[in-house]
């Protein structure tokens, strides 16, 4: 027999969104708090982040992945929020059931809230549709962290790095100081997708060559992964010029995160196309009252101290119980704009708008336009594809009438190299 | 960092990372100076030193024995000189830490005599009898 309980909060997750939700909804006053997570520990991708530069913006200091973590593992366990480890959801009913399973058999939790901290995933090689053989030694980026970091195995002896975003990056430092020969990092695009400082201390560091404008044409090896040919590609991602074969036995994939939405289709929340997670509100509830989502479901953070932010909202939005009441504005991504989350402003007094530019421009000027008229702008010296732009909410006067609101980015197109 | 050599000062080229905006700060070394050309003030103090001594905190994992996971995640205390970097890793490959260990815990004084400590980031709990090591994160 299944046990059943009843929950005012069940928070799925037990990575930084989790914690900071589960704390956030015991904070504001709610009890029968249950946060769920599917690993021996809570901390989620943090723990195996063991490189610095975590927490800047909130606590003014550059903590490692494990270092913040434990600061809200310690906050949690001055709660009584019950946290279930080695428990995995298997489903949540549009009703806000949740089926969960751990050694002590099937649980089913009847809650009043229901808080989806699922967190991302890595994108696969299936994903980005690589040719050539299939052989032991390919890698997404965060696997290859974590059988480093957690199990301390080395996936191999020399390595070429697909993709240069900051996962990739890092690694490419993390295998260079453990003796891993790292012969380069691909990147498809113009640009460099990871941060500035982790070209610079990453790559520069250990004179790891960067291809922009390459990608791997084909892989190598029947076992084993024996080498890959790389070559140069136009802006649509079409192969001209030379191929080259650099020699190696281990592919690492740092070619994208997408939110992780599984268990959000089967209770029938609407997903926004664009970011790939929930369309959520400025406090992170979803469309289906009595549901809410954050951090990377939502849409990929690129700091951790987001992540925290967005979950943080969530607690007040449960306290004050106020009902489901439609949103006032609905926001759409325009020219400039890849993604951006929240999509929903229900009361529009404060949180924030995070926006994912879609190219570099310099001298940007984000503009929020309903009717045509710019209402709200925000300018800046520079934007980048891999830095999202945050907007303070509560400096922005929404207009009168209610609506669609266009979110665009425009200024001068920035090729520069990095 | 490229550097041209002439006979009598050296060019080379910061990426400054102080901030987002990226900027590229010319550096002229000359026999007893140091001339820097771009960038803000802050920025032009991170090029002086990545120029005269470059250094970082430097994070990796070591051996632990009788704890709940294999590796013990650690970071030094301070910015650690650049190049000895490798060499540091090769001490740190010899090293092995009992558990229990806590977060902050100083593991190691004086890390090759450049008065930076090495510092454990995760507290990892000794296993008791009959329990089981598990490496899930």
């Amino acid at each position: 027999m299944p046990r059943s309980v009843d929950a005012e909060v069940v928070v799925i997750g037990g990575g930084p969104a989790g914690m900071a939700a589960a704390l956030s909804a015991w904070e504001w006053g709610a009890r029968r708090v249950f946060l769920l997570e599917r690993n021996p520990h809570l901390g989620g991708i943090l723990n195996q982040c063991i490189h610095p530069g975590f927490g800047l913006r909130l606590f003014g200091e550059e903590l490692t992945g494990p270092e913040y973590a434990e600061r809200y593992i310690e906050a949690l366990e001055k709660t009584r929020v019950e946290v279930l480890t080695d428990t995995t959801v298997l489903e949540v009913g549009g009703d806000r059931h949740v089926v969960a399973v751990n050694r002590e058999g099937v649980w089913i939790f009847r809650a009043r809230t229901v808080v989806f901290a699922v967190g991302c995933r890595e994108r696969t090689r299936g994903m980005i549709r690589l040719p050539g053989t299939r052989p032991a030694g390919i890698f997404t980026a965060g696997c290859a962290q974590y059988l480093v970091n957690i199990e301390g195995y080395l996936p191999g002896k020399r390595a070429v790095i697909l993709g240069s975003g900051d996962i990739g990056l890092i690694m490419a430092r993390r295998l260079t100081l453990e003796g891993v020969r790292v012969e380069a990092v691909v990147e498809i695009l113009p640009t460099l997708s990871g941060l500035l400082r982790n070209y610079v201390q990453c790559l520069l560091d250990f004179r790891i060559p960067l291809l922009l404008s390459h990608t791997v044409l084909e892989v190598l090896g029947k076992e084993r992964v024996e080498g890959v040919v790389v070559g140069r590609v136009d802006e649509k991602g079409n192969p001209v010029g030379e191929k080259r074969l650099l020699p190696c036995d281990t592919l690492l994939l740092s070619v994208g995160l997408v939110p992780e939405s599984e268990l959000l289709k089967k209770s029938q929340i609407p997903l926004c196309p664009s970011s790939g997670g929930p369309f959520v509100d400025e406090d992170f509830a979803c469309d289906v009252p009595g549901f809410f989502a954050c951090g990377n479901v939502v849409g990929v953070f690129d700091l951790v101290d987001y992540v925290t932010e967005s979950a943080l909202r969530i607690g007040r939005r449960i306290g004050e119980n106020e009902g489901h009441t439609p949103p006032r504005f609905i926001l759409s991504p325009r020219e400039g704009v890849a993604t951006l989350f929240p999509q929903r402003i229900r009361r529009g007094k404060d949180g924030f708008l995070y926006v994912r530019p879609k190219e570099g421009l310099r001298k940007a000027r984000l503009s929020l336009i309903h009717n045509g008229k710019e209402f709200h702008s925000l300018t800046f010296p520079l934007c980048r594809p891999g830095e999202m732009v945050r907007l303070d909410l509560a400096q922005v006067s929404w207009p009168e009438e209610e609506g669609e609101v266009q979110v665009v980015l425009r200024g001068e197109k920035h090729v520069d190299l990095l | 960092m490229s550097s041209v050599g002439k006979n009598t000062s050296t060019f080379s080229e910061v990426f400054c990372i102080v901030c987002p905006l990226g900027c590229r700060i010319g550096v002229e070394q000359r026999s007893d100076d140091l001339i820097l050309q771009g960038g803000c003030p802050r920025g032009q103090e991170y090029a002086r030193q990545e120029v005269t001594s470059p250094c970082r905190v430097v994070t990796t994992t070591v051996r632990i024995l009788g704890g709940e996971i294999p590796r013990l995640p650690v970071r030094t205390s301070a910015p650690f000189p650049k190049e000895r970097i490798f060499e540091l890793m090769e001490f740190l490959r010899a090293l092995e830490v009992i558990a229990p260990v806590r977060r902050g815990e100083v593991l190691v004084e004086n890390l090759l005599g450049t008065g930076v400590h090495l510092v454990a980031t995760r507290t990892i709990r000794r296993l008791g009898k009959g329990e089981e090591g598990s490496a899930g994160a």
